[in-house]
């Protein structure tokens, strides 16, 4: 397998209605400013990977078709990815894998989501013949899981409002993002609204219009690289007999293939920064056991310390996060694109100093998907 | 870069309304064990998983989801899909394999058009702005197509008729195809319009179905198939999806993919051409000879499984150099409206 | 062995677009009377306008007055048209090149007859009466030689509703089909997987572990544990229930994996891990073949269970 690296990342100005643009408006702010950061024009570009979550958040089926134009993809090979949720990573390491195969030199990995086209709740719940309705709304699948997981590891409730409050300030250091709460406080969090117990308002991602963009590349281009070290991607089923849900089998498998083909022995003190989807805040700690940052049951103490803040040992989130933007299907590759700016050091306000190795984590589905990369400064 | 070849391909008959899900789960779990049960592989011999399928098909948001179901996917698998005929997942799980971290990989399509209004819901894979709010369907849109090749006399209704009484002839020896027989071309023509200038005869059908196959690398290939049919070139390209500004007569990303691939010296082309007018412009993008051999299996105007219908005409092309009756083929698929995204696979077998 | 169940589905719904510039300008113009063009980067004028270059992939910028006659380039004839399309008697498909323009615009024309239609034959647009600004605003071409309505004012859009409605037929599968008959008698059948021995409720089409078809038939209790549960207390659409309520995934007494229900007749504060529910029925003559059935749960009263009696379903 050659190296690859990400040379160029671009993301839109997220927000709940991008009513000034299309579709197409809204991943050419992206695309532009990611080719503008790689200093590559469409010539340089092989080919291009759009990734999106369902078809019937947008009303259009595999609208790469009608986007190919907009995509600069005519007359090149374009591939759609869809695994849900974790799709945003998928499309990173699709595009990844196009260059490290040597089938390719230069691939533009595209994401988007406009959620204000339609509701992704209609979307998600279009009621089916025989189907029980979950009588829960969009937290409620998550919220048993996350009540289970602080039943197991006997955390204390105000870890989930910390992780919140430092998304959220973290957020209001990301010109991009879509939420900026400077002055949100772990108390302000646990006075918002009780929306799904133990789920609060202020502990769950809001809903937004977005694209991401990010130019891999087999070499060097005008400005800083990110190598990808290590790419992984597993699948379990949604439901099955005996599924730990809270810590399911797929991600530990994921990251346990990450961090080998990583050669990283020791995450916690090799990995420099994180960017982890947790659209919900206990996904912070839950996540930092199943990628094995911590041992299981010990994440929450992690984030209790204060070690997942910018600053600290394991910086997680330091965009943001999906607390602070969640264009659905960009979601994971924004996680990906800012692992990668984190090692680039073109992060801007929110860069964390020193950043060598940084990791990309998302997933989707009923936490059965999991896509997964660790970038470094280092050419492998 | 690794030698990868098609090793294993299987598919479920091609039916016009089956009475399971639409989330293929009936139709896949059968075609799994056929495929890997031939190979004498299990599950846990595959190192990477890849679909594709649609929600639109099926109505439903994350309808591959339930698909993993059929794989049995615990312990967890590696894995992916994409939203386009599995033709193209084929091709990612192709890059997968060139990458050198797994070495075999199953790859699977499935579709159940039958469980709605195919013709409209095609409309859906068009400009949401300016083109899908005419509704405009399927059929109308290639019946367009078809009028400018005959006005440009690039092919006549006749030459169609003839491209479907091949495919029900040839159809007669795949017992899987949906529709089959002997038909004069005479009598075709006598048939009404359907959407003028097409008849039933010129249009797929709607079909039921799900197809697999099983890549392998270098040797984990020779053990696994005395002929592998070894992937010589892989190419797809996709062309503007304005096709008011398009020349509909022919198909650039066609002829592009088919040049990337080298479609020289072709013995047998599986071409998945949903309307004959579009098989003799297929012909013709990919600069396929009188000599070459195309849709021995009947192709998919004998059953047309959307999003397995690509995977399954190149796993039918690899299917005759396994048996030795070629030695250089070529499987190609199609996406999107009036052929504007395709692809083309060359595959070899080997002294 | 019988079909299974069989029902409508239907997918609907008002899609809310916004245009962007480009379009907008374009559905804008139509709301006048007009129809806009736009240069692309070869000097081909494309209608309509295109957002992004097909050559170079360059944003198109300059737009250029069309007319609203034009000639048939291509055509199709539509005998039986199909919902929502431009005429509900029998039309050409066309595309029309507008005099102006070098490339085609999609759409019908009202032509009565394929007899009187042809490649080449002038066209001019039909305007819509109540324009909103949408390629609907022409509500079709016809057979003319002579021009269109005169512009007139109208104020910009920059948003289109697109309704898409479609119909489908959602089938059960075989190992669903019993166990969706079984409700219909008040009976909670669930299938054991012949490989692993675990007993799925519902049923799914095939043993997610193994990957084969769920076989043996086993009834089972309407009673069971509550492994975990939220309260909802916010409210979305297609709510049945006013919150705050419980939501809980119940493992019934001899079965493998949880599913959630209702759970209703208790303060939701006093809901635990554990507690012990029996199903409450909906009146009989209300049933069919759904597991809404079960109106709820409600605790059973019995003592709770351990939390290693349901640990490993969570």
């Amino acid at each position: 397998m050659r190296p690859a690296a990400v040379v160029g990342t671009g993301q839109t100005h997220h927000a709940a209605k991008r009513l000034d643009v299309s579709m197409a408006g809204l991943c050419r702010e992206a695309i532009d400013r990611a080719m503008a950061d790689a200093g590559v024009d469409w010539p340089d570009i092989d080919a291009v990977v759009l990734g999106k979550a369902p078809d019937l958040f947008e009303g259009v089926m595999m609208p790469e078709l009608f986007l190919s134009d907009a995509l600069g993809a005519v007359g090149k090979p374009l591939l759609r990815v869809h695994t849900a949720g974790s799709v945003g990573g998928s499309t990173g390491n699709v595009a990844a894998s196009l260059v490290q195969s040597g089938v390719h030199d230069r691939v533009l990995a595209v994401a988007f989501e406009k959620q204000s086209e339609s509701n992704a709740m209609w979307a998600l719940s279009v009621p089916t013949p025989f189907t029980m309705p979950v009588h829960a709304g969009a937290g409620g699948y998550f919220a048993p899981h996350v009540r289970a997981y602080i039943r197991r590891a006997g955390a204390p409730e105000h870890v989930g409002a910390m992780v919140a409050a430092k998304d959220r300030r973290n957020g209001a250091l990301n010109p991009y993002a879509h939420l900026k709460q400077p002055d949100i406080t772990v108390e302000s969090v646990r006075a918002s609204t009780m929306l799904w117990d133990p789920i609060r308002y202020d502990e769950t991602c809001p809903s937004s219009d977005g694209a991401c963009a990010v130019v891999i590349s087999a070499a060097e281009t005008s400005g800083p690289a990110a190598w990808i070290r290590a790419t992984a991607m597993r699948t379990e089923p949604t439901t099955f007999a005996g599924r730990d849900q809270v810590n399911p089998q797929a991600g530990r498998d994921a990251a346990r293939a990450l961090w080998k083909q990583a050669g990283i022995t020791d995450p916690l003190s090799e990995v420099d920064a994180a960017e982890i989807y947790v659209p919900f805040s206990w996904f912070e700690p839950m996540w930092l056991e199943n990628l094995g940052f911590t041992d299981t049951g010990q994440g929450w103490k992690l984030t209790e310390a204060g070690e997942t803040e910018i600053g600290g040992r394991l910086p997680v989130n330091p965009s943001g996060g999906v607390l602070s933007s969640n264009p659905i299907g960009a979601s994971g590759l924004l996680r990906f694109a800012e692992a990668a700016m984190q090692v680039m050091g073109t992060a801007g306000e929110h860069q964390v100093d020193g950043v060598r190795t940084a990791l990309g984590h998302a997933y989707g589905g009923g936490s059965q998907f999991f896509a997964m990369w660790v970038v470094g400064s280092e050419r492998p | 870069m690794r030698d990868v070849a098609v090793v294993g391909f299987a598919q479920t008959p091609c039916v016009r309304e089956t009475d399971g899900t639409t989330n293929g789960v009936e139709m896949l779990v059968p075609i799994f064990h056929e495929v890997l049960g031939s190979l004498g592989l299990t599950k846990s011999d595959i190192g990477f998983w890849c679909s594709g399928s649609s929600d639109y098909l099926a109505g439903r948001a994350f309808s591959f989801v339930s698909a993993v179901d059929a794989i049995g996917a615990f312990p967890p698998i590696m894995e992916s899909h994409v939203e386009m005929d599995a033709a193209w997942a084929l091709y990612e799980a192709w890059v997968k394999l060139l990458c050198g971290e797994v070495d075999t990989a199953l790859v699977y399509g499935f579709g159940k058009s039958s469980a709605g209004q195919l013709r409209r819901v095609m409309a859906m894979q068009l400009d949401p702005y300016v083109v899908t709010p005419l509704w405009p369907d399927s059929l109308g849109l290639a019946g367009i197509q078809a009028r400018m090749g005959i006005e440009a006399g690039l092919w006549d209704e006749r030459a169609m008729a003839s491209v479907a009484a091949q495919s029900r002839a040839a159809a007669l020896s795949n017992p899987l195809a949906q529709l089959s027989g002997s038909f004069e071309v005479d009598d075709l023509l006598a048939a009404e319009y359907v959407v003028d200038p097409l008849r039933r005869h010129d249009c797929a059908p709607i079909t039921d179905g799900a197809a697999t196959i099983v890549l392998a690398a270098g040797d984990r290939a020779r053990e696994l198939c005395e002929r592998p049919a070894w992937i010589t070139g892989f190419e797809h390209r996709v062309d503007s999806p304005s096709f008011g500004t398009r020349d509909l007569t022919t198909s650039p990303s066609a002829v592009a993919a088919g040049k990337a691939a080298g479609a020289d010296g072709i013995e047998v082309a599986e071409l998945h051409a949903p309307f004959t007018h579009q098989e003799i412009l297929l012909r013709q993008a990919l600069g396929l000879g009188d000599d070459v051999v195309v849709n021995p299996s009947g192709g998919v105007l004998a059953g047309n499984p959307m999003f397995a219908a690509g995977l399954a005409r190149i796993g039918e092309a690899a299917r005759r150099v396994h048996d030795g009756t070629a030695s250089k083929v070529l499987g190609h698929a199609t996406s999107g409206p009036l052929l504007q995204q395709n692809l083309v696979c060359v595959m070899e077998g080997r002294a | 062995m019988t079909k299974p169940l069989s029902a409508p589905l239907d997918v609907g719904f008002d899609y809310t677009r916004s245009t962007g510039p480009t379009l907008g300008r374009f559905l804008s113009d139509l709301r006048r009377r007009k129809v806009t063009g736009i240069r692309g980067s070869d000097g081909r004028v494309h209608v309509p306008p295109l957002e992004y270059d097909p050559v170079t992939a360059e944003r198109l910028t300059e737009f250029v007055d069309v007319a609203s006659t034009g000639v048939v380039r291509g055509w199709s004839w539509i005998p039986e048209p199909l919902e929502a399309q431009p005429l509900d008697r029998p039309f050409a498909w066309a595309l029309i090149q507008l005099d102006g323009a070098d490339t085609s615009l999609l759409h019908a024309v009202d032509a009565g007859s394929p007899d009187r239609m042809s490649t080449g034959a002038r066209v001019r647009v039909r305007w819509r009466a109540d324009r909103v600004g949408a390629i609907t605003d022409i509500e079709c071409f016809e057979l003319s030689d002579e021009p269109s309505d005169e512009p007139v004012e109208a104020d910009d859009v920059t948003m289109v509703t697109t309704p898409v409605h479609l119909h489908y037929t959602h089938s059960a599968s075989p190992t669903e089909d019993p166990f969706l008959r079984g409700l219909m008698d008040g009976r909670l059948i669930a299938q054991r997987c012949p490989a692993c021995e675990k007993v799925y409720f519902p049923p799914r089409p095939a043993c997610p572990t193994d990957g084969v078809p769920t076989t043996d038939q086993i009834e089972l209790s309407d009673r069971g544990t509550i492994t975990t549960f939220c309260v909802v207390n916010v409210p979305f659409l297609g709510q049945r229930i006013p919150p705050p309520y419980v939501s809980a995934y119940v493992l019934l007494d001899g079965a493998d994996i949880p599913f959630l229900h209702l759970l209703l007749g208790v303060a939701p504060e006093d809901v635990r891990m554990g507690m012990r529910v029996e199903a409450v029925w909906k009146p009989r003559e209300e049933w069919g073949p759904t597991m809404q059935n079960i109106d709820h749960f409600r605790p059973s009263g019995e003592p709770d269970a351990p939390f290693d009696s349901y640990s490993q379903h969570l």
